[in-house]
This record gives structure tokens, C-alpha cells and sequence, in this order.
């Protein structure tokens, strides 16, 4: 890298802010495939190479299968790569996602998030990174742009952990994040050639020294590889953390590391939500204290590995739990975040009410008001006990019997 | 210990006995056997082999899946497939 990259505070669009934390963190490879609203992302960065700001190479492919595809290969070879792709170039990529969690390759890619088809839409929920929950990769959702580029730089440090070797999916919301401009501190190459190290892979391809990548693997140690993967994914928590806790040193933000508290510690009401919707909930949360009603707010930030533990003690002082999910899991009736939060308190000793909102599919806005409605029903919840125990907020009940 | 990825080295998929795969077992007759070697020839996993201490030949049976393709082709009805028992 040539050191072209502007950096201090600057008026941004986020799709810039990202391309530039990603040019930062020194990629070998760069393979994307564009699709609204990533495109600026990738054009971003296929500029900074162009201008020659960038020494890595820029890979053109036909398809997002390709683009993972690409990565794959390059990372197998010791290459730190990045992509970035949204709601159907994801679902395109679904078969790669899987296999190069498996083959345990550090790859990290941003993912705008978008609703998924049918309807085509192209606006904003979380349907789409939900959909590869199961896939392997570590999810980080991020509430902001500056969080989206300091969460990138993480992302290397969390993926190429010899003890973690995983991929990891950064996810920002489409449009509200990618499409905002707002004053950026765009990071330094020094500082972030000081805090991130060069990828330093644990076995390679070498015609000097021949593998095989991603073998065919019979029944006698399938099932083996798989726990491995978990147990990578299970060390990864306290290397979010630490990479957290080590950029607040080098950089001096911090944004939580499996999960942030917005005055929960004394709050009876607590809301869940993930990205930038926590925004939102933060003035919901302050216009409602200051009227004396006791809520506070949890932010899912690593949705993968998923939280368990973080959220059962965030939440055990309080008397019902709100969860806002941007996803469907169309025949529960609930979005995942919901779920899982109620399936971790099962075995446990925290027995409170916890309500699900499906809310803001496909960019439906989400209004404070709409946010208060929520809080008045968890307070109702709290003096007559859950009635309803999960629904989709603002319907258009017109539309639908 | 498995690696931490499904990463192989080179020759190591000697190590899978895929014989062990096998349901029918072909015994070689070497007095039948006039050594034309077209069980060799067809043999689709390459383990039909030439005895060390004759011209007649026989299969590695770590390796020999049961197909019965030598058997089939072999001209002198010198190899017999037979049902083996584990």
C-alpha cells in the first residue's frame, strides 16, 4: 500500500467509510460482485485501486458465487481477502459460505443488510445474514458507521486468531448506514498497521509443499470437523472481546463486545435489537427516562457467537424483555434473536416474559412512536402477563385479513 | 489428533482401507491363471497386481473395493467372487 488513503475526520458516506476501513486493513485480494445497496462499496474500492492508493488486487468475477469463490482460493494460499454483498448475492454465495467457514479460512465481508425476495425489495432488514446463522461465520451488527469501520479492523484481528480462524460477516444496515453521510473518523495506516498484524495463516497452499484444501471427509470424522468449527466459534467470544477491549486502547472507542447495556442495570423494561435501529432505541430509551419509566436497551452486537450468557445477566434484574428482530423466521412467528434469547433462558434461572416484534421488514420505517407503543405493551405485560407473545409491528391491517 | 481443516497431505488417502468396503471378495485361482493380465487392465482402482514370486496375479485386498470387474473379463474364469464375511 502506497499510504494514498486520506485519513482524520471527514464528511463520509458509509459505503466510503467501509471501503476505506476494509483498504486499511491491507487486503491481498478483494473480490465482490455489486448489488444495491453494496454497490459503492466495491466501487469505492475498485477506485482506490485504480488510483494505485491500494496495492491489492482487485478480482472481477461474473457472480457473488465466484466472488466468495475467489476468496476461498486466495486465502488458501495466505492471502487476506475481503468482499462485501447483500440479500440475493449472499443467498447466491450460500454453497461458498458454508465451505469456507469449514475449511476455517479468515476471510472478512461486510454485509449491507437486506430484506430477501419474494417481494424483490431493496431496502433494509436482516433477513438476509440471518439466513447464514448456521453457517459458521462469526456476525457482528454494527449501530453506526464509525462502529462499521472500527468493527472491520476487529474483524481481521477476531478472523485471523490462530485460535479462531474463522470468517466474519460485518453487518450494517442498507441504506440507513451505507447510503448516510455523517462525519467519519477515517483510521490511520500506521495505527492500523500497529493494532493489526499481518495474516500469518495456520497451513497454506504450496506447490513447494502440496495439500489438499476442503477434503472429502466420510462419516468416521465428519461430525469431528464440524465440533471443531464450534469450538473455534466458542473460543472467538473472548477474542471479541479482547479485540474490543484493544481497540479502545490503540483508538479510544468502544462499542460493547458481545453485547452493549444502555441502562439496564435498574431497568424493568428492556428492549433487544440489533444495528442501527439501537440508535433509535437510545432516544426512546433517554425520552422515557426522563418521563420516569424505567426501560433500558441491549444491543446484540455478535450475533454469532451468539451471546448466551451476556444477555441472561444483562437481563435478570428486569420483569419483561422486548425483542425487535428485522427478521422473520416464517413458520415460528418470531425472529431469530427472540428465539434464541428464549431457548438460552430455558435451562437457566432467569424466568422472565420475552415478547418478539417482527419489525421494519423491507425498510418499513421504524418511529419512535412506534417504539413507545412497544414499551406500553411490555408495561402491560408486566401488570397482566403476556396475551400476545409475539407479533408483527405496524401492519397495515387494511392490506392483510 | 485431525488437523484443524479438512487439509490433506500428499498420499495420505493411502491410510483409507477402502477394502474394507467390500461385500465379495475375488479369490485368484494361480492354476487357472495363464498371466494375461486382463484383470489387471481392467481393474478400475489399479490394485490388481502381478505376484512377486510368479507370473500369475492377485489383488491388494486393502485396497480392492469387491467390483467384480476382473472376474468378469477374465478369460480363464481363474478369479471367483465370493461373499466374505467380517
Amino acid at each position: 500500500m502506497t499510504g494514498k488513503l486520506k485519513s482524520g475526520r471527514q464528511v463520509v458516506e458509509g459505503s466510503y467509510a467501509v471501503a476505506h476501513a476494509a483498504a486499511i486493513c491491507r487486503p491481498d485480494v478483494i473480490s465482490a460482485y455489486p448489488i444495491t445497496p453494496q454497490t459503492h462499496i466495491v466501487e469505492d474500492l475498485s477506485q482506490f485501486v485504480a488510483d494505485g492508493a491500494i496495492d491489492s488486487k482487485y478480482i472481477n468475477v461474473e457472480s457473488e458465487f465466484s466472488a466468495l469463490s475467489a476468496l476461498v482460493g486466495a486465502s488458501a494460499v495466505g492471502a487476506r481477502t475481503y468482499s462485501a454483498t447483500t440479500s440475493q448475492g449472499l443467498a447466491l454465495m450460500h454453497e461458498v459460505v458454508f465451505n469456507m467457514a469449514g475449511m476455517r479460512l479468515p476471510a472478512v465481508m461486510t454485509i449491507v443488510n437486506r430484506s430477501m425476495s419474494a417481494p424483490i425489495n431493496i431496502w433494509n432488514d436482516h433477513q438476509d445474514s440471518i439466513a447464514e446463522r448456521d453457517s459458521g461465520w462469526i456476525q457482528l451488527y454494527v449501530e453506526d458507521v464509525q462502529e462499521l469501520v472500527d468493527t472491520t479492523v476487529q474483524a481481521y484481528l477476531i478472523a485471523e486468531d490462530p485460535e479462531v480462524s474463522l470468517p466474519v460477516m460485518v453487518c450494517m444496515d442498507g441504506f440507513i448506514l451505507s447510503h448516510v453521510f455523517e462525519p467519519v473518523d477515517l483510521l490511520d495506516q500506521k495505527a492500523v498497521d500497529e493494532f493489526l498484524p499481518p495474516f500469518k495463516p495456520l497451513r497454506t497452499l504450496d506447490p513447494e509443499d502440496p495439500k489438499s484444501f476442503g477434503m472429502f471427509v466420510d462419516p468416521e470424522y465428519y461430525m469431528d470437523f464440524r465440533h471443531l468449527v464450534e469450538q473455534a466459534m466458542d473460543r472467538s467470544r473472548s477474542k471479541i472481546h479482547a479485540a474490543a477491549k484493544s481497540f479502545e486502547s490503540a483508538f479510544g472507542r468502544y462499542y460493547g463486545d458481545l453485547i452493549d447495556t444502555y441502562h439496564t442495570d435498574d431497568a424493568e423494561i428492556i428492549l433487544v435489537a440489533m444495528g442501527s435501529l439501537v440508535g433509535t432505541l437510545r432516544d426512546v430509551v433517554d425520552d422515557l427516562r426522563s418521563k420516569g419509566v424505567p426501560v433500558g436497551l441491549l444491543k446484540v452486537r455478535a450475533f454469532r457467537p451468539f451471546p448466551a450468557d451476556e444477555i441472561a445477566e444483562a437481563i435478570a434484574g428486569a420483569k419483561v424483555v422486548c425483542v425487535l428482530d428485522k427478521n422473520i423466521s416464517l413458520g415460528t412467528g418470531e425472529g431469530a434473536v427472540c428465539t434464541e434469547i428464549k431457548a438460552s433462558l430455558y435451562n437457566s434461572d432467569v424466568r422472565i416474559p420475552v415478547i418478539g416484534f417482527v419489525i421494519g421488514l423491507g425498510g418499513r420505517d421504524i418511529p419512535v412512536g412506534t417504539v413507545q407503543r412497544i414499551v406500553s405493551k411490555a408495561e402491560d405485560v408486566i401488570k397482566h402477563g403476556i396475551k400476545v407473545e409475539n407479533e408483527f409491528v405496524d401492519l397495515k391491517h387494511s392490506l392483510v385479513s | 489428533m485431525i488437523p484443524h481443516a479438512p487439509i490433506g497431505e500428499p498420499e495420505s488417502s493411502l491410510a483409507n482401507k477402502t477394502g474394507s468396503w467390500r461385500i465379495f471378495i475375488p479369490v485368484f485361482d494361480a492354476e487357472l491363471c495363464n498371466g494375461c493380465g486382463t484383470c489387471e487392465t481392467f481393474c478400475p482402482e489399479g490394485v490388481v497386481h502381478k505376484r512377486a514370486d510368479s507370473d500369475t496375479f492377485i489383488a491388494d485386498y486393502n485396497y480392492c473395493k469387491g467390483c467384480g470387474i476382473c472376474a468378469y473379463e477374465c478369460p480363464k474364469d481363474a478369479i471367483e467372487m465370493i461373499l466374505e464375511e467380517k
